[in-house]
């Protein structure tokens, strides 16, 4: 009788398989947070670089983490978009989207974008390819294998269908327009300034429709000037996006901030405004108050491979 | 239209775009070559001053053979990084189909005049054919095996490989092992492809006599036309969406894989693709030499082709292919007049090309374009 | 000195016919010798029966001689002579008193015949010689010798010995020995047989087993049981022993692969630089032994001291020169590097072939390599492998102690940790790296001294090891030479156990095998290093 009612639990027609529910391409916001980060440990050789840290970023937030190098920012980051296993904690996209579980590529199809403390570009192809390969399209194998074919045949026979093409063309032209890359479009990438790189892998990110981006020092090696555009890009960009900027350079941090999480030995030691945190004792004892020193010692740590 | 002038110069990328240019006149000069050696060999007497021997053609054959070896080791190293040092294996493994099927066409004219079993299983005292020999006299099938089993150990390997993120050396490593894994084995009398000796002897292909001048002369045919059509494909491949991941996975990997790409997956299709070109290689060149050994699987061979491709240009399939055929051609003219130097010859090469050519012969040929182009534009400037 | 002429005349009387008996004897031995420079083949046995209780112990050199086919008698007056061979050139000397005889040609001399009956009689009748000789080492090899023919009269020489025997292992040799003729004599009462036969199960002498083994089948039921039991006894012993034997070849294949993997653990590990010379430099340094015996062919003895250091500053000189002039301008290019490497090594085969001939070269072992030790009759391990073996390990530790305690050893780790950094800390990247590279491939040439023992010295000696040494290093961890270590030895150990099972190409193939499935599942190998540092 036992076994029957088993039966009868399994076969019940309304019943929906887990393996069978369809993944959720949309993203629950519905706290009005996008990234919930809880208890995030993790250790190299004893050493914590994460201990229990815990973080919730707003949807549409501009948010500026900062620390002292060693902190656990880029380790962070490395977590969200899945390069590191942690060894304890949970973080979760939306209300439904455990980033634990997924790879780099799928964390990156959701739309959580990154950019890298090393400007990271395809050197060897021009400033267009990279920005079309950031496209956000069906990146499987076999439709990117057969997307150029029928893109070409379409380009040849000029057919009304390619509608969605010349969207994403006009994104791409935008895009140029945006990074000041336009007159360079056709440059290999290997032969731009480091500014210039740095734009266009922030370039990437924004043709890539992310909804979530994860920007690791955008403005080292730039002028003011395009340090001051920076700004103004990542500003105009919240809102619509969510932005999480990991910067030294205080002074830029001050200028783009609304809410600045200071780490400190991997875990959350103050958040507030900028001049919450500036007044703040004990960031000022473990960070600011060593501010003029700072930026000069995490370059060489940066150049180190 | 500015729109459709971005899409056809963001169609070749670097390197490739500028060999991409140079494909078509290659591939009718490769044509017209082989077409003129052919009918050479057919139609003018033996004593025209034109005439090309046999011999010569079966040469020309197996420099085409390595020319297409040449081309699925650029393929793979070239665009995508991965040095592998295994590319034999897939070659002999092609090889090994094809010498199959040949053996079986033997019949009962061996030695021992065994209808079914081969010699050497005979001489071994085997009662029966082997499962895996089973249906290898079918042309068809034994084709598809040769293309079937280079492929599948490429994507078992790479794979697991890719998957687990082995890159670099470690992957080049690795590769090597496989072939040598494969040298050990092959060498088995029990693993029934005739051990030490190999499969050879052979008497026919699809019922035409393989001594024949037409036959060698048919299969030195077939072997350029499928050079030129892989040749082709892999170009189209190369410069499409496809090709464009493959070179930015090359250039780098992680960016791609925070852009989206499942890297390991496209890694994958293009290794098995590569391991299926070479198989083909292979599978020309075992009825045009005459025989398939074990000692096809050395990592010496694999590491060979490494450096045809070197020599080339890797990143130009036109490279790899002419530097296949030149340094083979090398290889034949030195060992026929000073046998003892080509090591040295070929060690040099190694040396030399990777300290002074990293881009080879037609990024050599390139570079001095380019030169020249930027003396002229001053010359015109002033 | 009325006593003094007593004496002498007593001493006179007494000795005189003594005297005259040795000359008579002597005239006899004399006889002797001449018929058997002449006998056939099937008189020769009572002549060395009759040799054998004239002369006794002195007659030994004879036997030798004759049993390895070295005595020869000249034409003219049949005198017997034992060919010698020193250094290529043959020499006679006369057997008893060693003196040269260099006016004999080959053709003036005919050798002495002797067929498998013969050796055999002279292989037990050297034992008997033997028997009472001072060494107890010697005595009990004789016995165990004359365990393969034990007949009556050996069994009463064997009885006496016994009784006067002060040595308890020659002692318990000779037991053993009585106690396996016992055991066979139908004559003796059956719990006697039963006795010896129980004595029997402590030894694994091969005759013994044999004996047992048709034991088994004997009519009485008891003898039977007693011999099952005995034999399965040995047989457990055997079979720990035969472990014993193959953990030991495991170790020894280990050890090989350790000194072969190690200079490239060095290498790789801290320049990021795959070697694909490495083997070359290992072949460098056994061709240096080559070469260091040739020019000092009276001291084979000495010579691996001396090429040890040679061979080190041969191969390392050469590594110094490989890293100045092609790797450190290939830095960061790891695939290059290893294409350039693999030419140099091509280069470096040819080069050795030009100049030394393709075939393979003979390196001759000192005396105190060869030869084994041999534990029990089912367990003797062979001395070059033992001490390379130990040499492997000495090497090992040193290399340890040259990184843990040197300062090139900080320098070296400090680059292999974070090589941008040291060089801001201001070490001479360029330098440690050509130090290192000479380094690793000296202690390549060192490893070549060591497989000079072992294997053939020829162009291809690296080639053969190449790959193995990857497959350790990578499988132990690159950058960590206890990984390095460990590898080595669970590789060879585990392909010595795979060999009787599948056969030594199966089980390399195995190896090789769970080293790639190994490797897709640990990319790091057995021992990685963590953190961002390692990435």
């Amino acid at each position: 009788m036992i076994k029957l009612d088993t039966a009868r639990q399994l076969l019940r027609r309304d019943r929906i398989w887990p393996f069978l529910m369809p993944e959720q391409p949309t993203i629950d916001v519905g706290n009005q947070m996008i990234l919930y980060v809880e208890g995030l440990t993790l250790s190299f050789d004893g050493f914590k670089a994460l201990n229990n840290l815990n973080l919730y970023i707003k949807d549409g937030e501009l948010r500026c983490l900062i620390g002292a190098n060693g902190a656990g920012k880029t380790t962070l980051m490395d977590v969200i978009t899945g390069k590191t296993q942690c060894d304890s904690g949970s973080v979760f996209f939306g209300q439904n989207h455990n980033l634990l579980e997924k790879d780099e590529a799928s964390i990156a199809q959701l739309g959580i974008g990154r950019k890298f403390q090393k400007p990271t570009v395809f050197e060897a192809q021009t400033v267009y390819d990279n920005l079309m390969l950031a496209l956000k399209q069906d990146k499987r194998v076999l439709p990117v294998l057969f997307s150029q074919l029928i893109h070409s045949e379409k380009v040849k026979s000029k057919k009304a269908k390619s509608k969605k093409t010349k969207s994403q063309k006009a994104c791409i032209d935008e895009t140029l327009q945006t990074i000041g890359l336009a007159e360079h479009a056709f440059a290999q990438a290997g032969t731009l300034s480091h500014g210039q790189k740095q734009w266009l892998e922030i370039g990437m990110l924004l043709v890539s429709d992310s909804r979530l981006l994860l920007i690791d020092e955008p403005v080292a090696g730039m002028t003011a000037e395009e340090t001051e555009r920076t700004a103004e890009l990542l500003t105009s960009l919240a809102g619509e996006r969510t932005v999480i900027v990991v910067e030294h350079d205080m002074e830029f941090v001050r200028r783009i901030a609304n809410t600045v999480t200071v780490l400190h030995q991997g875990a959350v030691l103050a958040e507030g405004t900028m001049a919450q945190i500036q007044a703040n004792q004990e960031v000022i004892e473990v960070y600011l108050g060593k501010e003029e020193q700072k930026p000069e010692q995490d370059k060489q740590v940066g150049a180190a491979p | 239209m500015k729109g459709i002038i971005h899409f056809v110069r963001g169609y070749g990328f670097s390197q490739g775009h500028e060999a991409g240019k140079y494909t078509f006149p290659f591939v009718l000069l490769l044509l017209a070559v082989s077409v003129f050696a052919a009918a050479a060999n057919t139609f003018l007497p033996v004593d025209s001053a034109l005439y090309v021997s046999t011999y010569t053609i079966t040469l020309l054959g197996k420099y085409l053979c390595y020319a297409m070896l040449a081309l699925a080791v650029d393929i793979i190293w070239g665009y995508c990084g991965i040095l592998s040092l295994g590319h034999g294996a897939f070659f002999a493994l092609g090889g090994y189909g094809m010498g199959m099927y040949l053996m079986r066409q033997i019949g009962d004219r061996g030695v021992y005049g065994h209808p079914v079993l081969p010699d050497f299983m005979v001489f071994l005292d085997w009662q029966t054919l082997p499962w895996f020999w089973q249906g290898m006299d079918h042309f068809g099938f034994a084709m598809l095996m040769a293309l079937f089993v280079p492929g599948l150990l490429a994507f078992v390997f790479g794979w697991l490989a890719f998957r687990s993120r082995v890159t670099g050396v470690y992957l080049s490593i690795m590769t090597q092992a496989l072939t040598y894994a494969l040298l050990l084995s092959f060498f088995r009398n029990e693993m029934g492809f005739g051990g030490n000796n190999g499969l050879t002897d052979f008497k026919e292909i699809l019922g035409f006599d393989l001594q024949a001048d037409s036959t060698r002369v048919s299969l030195f045919l077939i072997t350029a036309l499928l050079l030129v059509v892989l040749l082709l494909v892999s170009q189209r491949i190369l410069s499409s969406q496809f090709g464009k991941v493959i070179v930015a996975i090359r250039d780098a990997e992680p960016r791609a894989r925070f852009l989206g790409y499942r890297t390991e997956r496209y890694k994958v299709w293009l290794f098995v693709y590569s391991a299926v070109i070479a198989g083909i290689a292979g599978a020309l060149y075992v009825p045009q030499v005459g025989i398939i050994n074990p000692s096809e699987f050395s990592p010496i061979n694999s590491i060979e082709i490494v450096i045809w491709v070197a020599v080339g240009g890797r990143g130009t399939l036109i490279g790899a292919i002419l530097g296949a055929l030149l340094v083979n051609y090398a290889k034949t003219r030195f060992t026929a007049i000073l046998p003892d130097a080509w090591l040295f010859a070929l060690g040099a090469l190694f040396v030399l090309v990777t300290l002074y050519l990293p881009q080879g012969l037609i990024g050599l040929v390139s570079q001095i374009k380019h030169k020249w182009q930027q003396v002229r534009r001053k010359e015109v400037g002033a | 000195m009325k006593y003094l002429i007593v004496l002498c005349c007593f001493l006179h009387v007494f000795l005189q016919p003594a005297h005259a008996a040795l000359e008579i004897e002597s005239h006899r031995e004399a006889d002797l010798y001449t018929e058997l420079a002449g006998a056939k083949l099937n008189k020769m046995i009572p002549i060395l029966v009759e040799l054998e209780t004239l002369k006794g112990e002195q007659i030994l050199p004879l036997f030798t001689l004759l049993m390895a086919g070295n005595l020869y008698y000249v034409k003219a007056d049949k005198a017997l002579v034992g060919k010698a061979n020193e250094q290529g050139a043959t020499s006679y000397k006369s057997v008893f008193t060693q003196e040269e005889r260099p006016e004999l040609g080959k053709k003036d001399v005919k050798k002495v015949r002797v067929n498998n009956k013969l050796r055999s009689h002279l292989r037990t009748a050297i034992a008997r010689i033997q028997l009472t000789s001072t060494s107890p080492v010697v005595r009990e090899k004789a016995v165990r010798t004359l365990l393969a023919k034990l007949d009556p009269k050996t069994i009463v020489l064997l009885a006496d010995r016994y009784a006067i025997e002060p040595h308890r292992e020659v002692k318990n040799a000779i037991k053993l020995a009585l106690a396996l003729y016992t055991a066979t004599q139908t004559q003796q009462s059956i719990s006697d047989r039963v006795m010896a036969i129980e004595t029997l199960s402590t030894s694994l002498e091969n005759q013994v087993r044999n004996t047992l083994v048709q034991l088994t089948q004997d009519t009485h039921q008891p003898i039977a049981l007693a011999a099952q039991k005995s034999l399965t006894q040995i047989e457990q012993r055997a079979q720990r022993f035969a472990l014993v034997d193959k953990l030991f070849f495991g170790l020894s294949l280990g050890s090989v692969l350790l000194l072969a993997s190690i200079g490239l653990a060095i290498t790789f590990g801290v320049m990021g630089v795959i070697n694909m010379a490495h083997g070359e430099m290992i072949m460098l340094g056994a061709y240096t032994t080559y070469v260091v015996q040739l020019m000092m062919p009276n001291y084979i003895d000495y010579s691996l001291i001396v090429a040890i250091p040679a061979a080190f500053v041969v191969s390392g000189l050469m590594g110094i020169l490989v890293e100045r002039l092609v790797i450190c301008r290939l830095h960061g290019r790891p695939l290059e590097t290893l294409l350039a490497t693999f030419g140099i090594s091509l280069i470096l085969q040819q080069l050795v072939r030009t100049v030394f001939s393709p075939l393979n070269r003979q390196v001759s072992t000192p005396s105190w390599m060869s030869g084994s030790w041999e534990i029990n009759p089912v367990l003797s391990l062979t001395l070059n492998r033992l001490y390379i073996l130990a040499f492997s390990l000495a090497i090992f530790f040193l290399l340890v102690m040259i990184l843990k305690k040197t300062s090139l050893g900080l320098n070296v780790r400090a680059v292999a940790q974070n090589r941008a950094m040291a060089k801001v800390m201001g070490v001479k990247t360029h330098r440690v790296d050509a130090l290192t590279f000479g380094l690793g491939s000296g202690i390549a040439g060192i490893a070549g001294v060591a497989l000079s023992q072992l294997t053939n010295v020829g162009p291809n000696l690296g080639q053969a090891y190449i790959i193995d040494s990857f497959m350790v290093v990578v499988f132990g961890g690159v950058g960590n030479l206890l990984g390095t270590l460990v590898a080595a030895f669970s590789l060879g150990i585990g392909t010595k156990f795979l060999e009787p099972i599948t056969g030594a190409v199966l089980a390399s193939i195995i190896v090789l095998v769970f080293i790639i499935l190994f490797i897709q599942k640990r990319p790091k190998g057995l021992f990685p290093q963590k953190g961002r540092a390692a990435e």
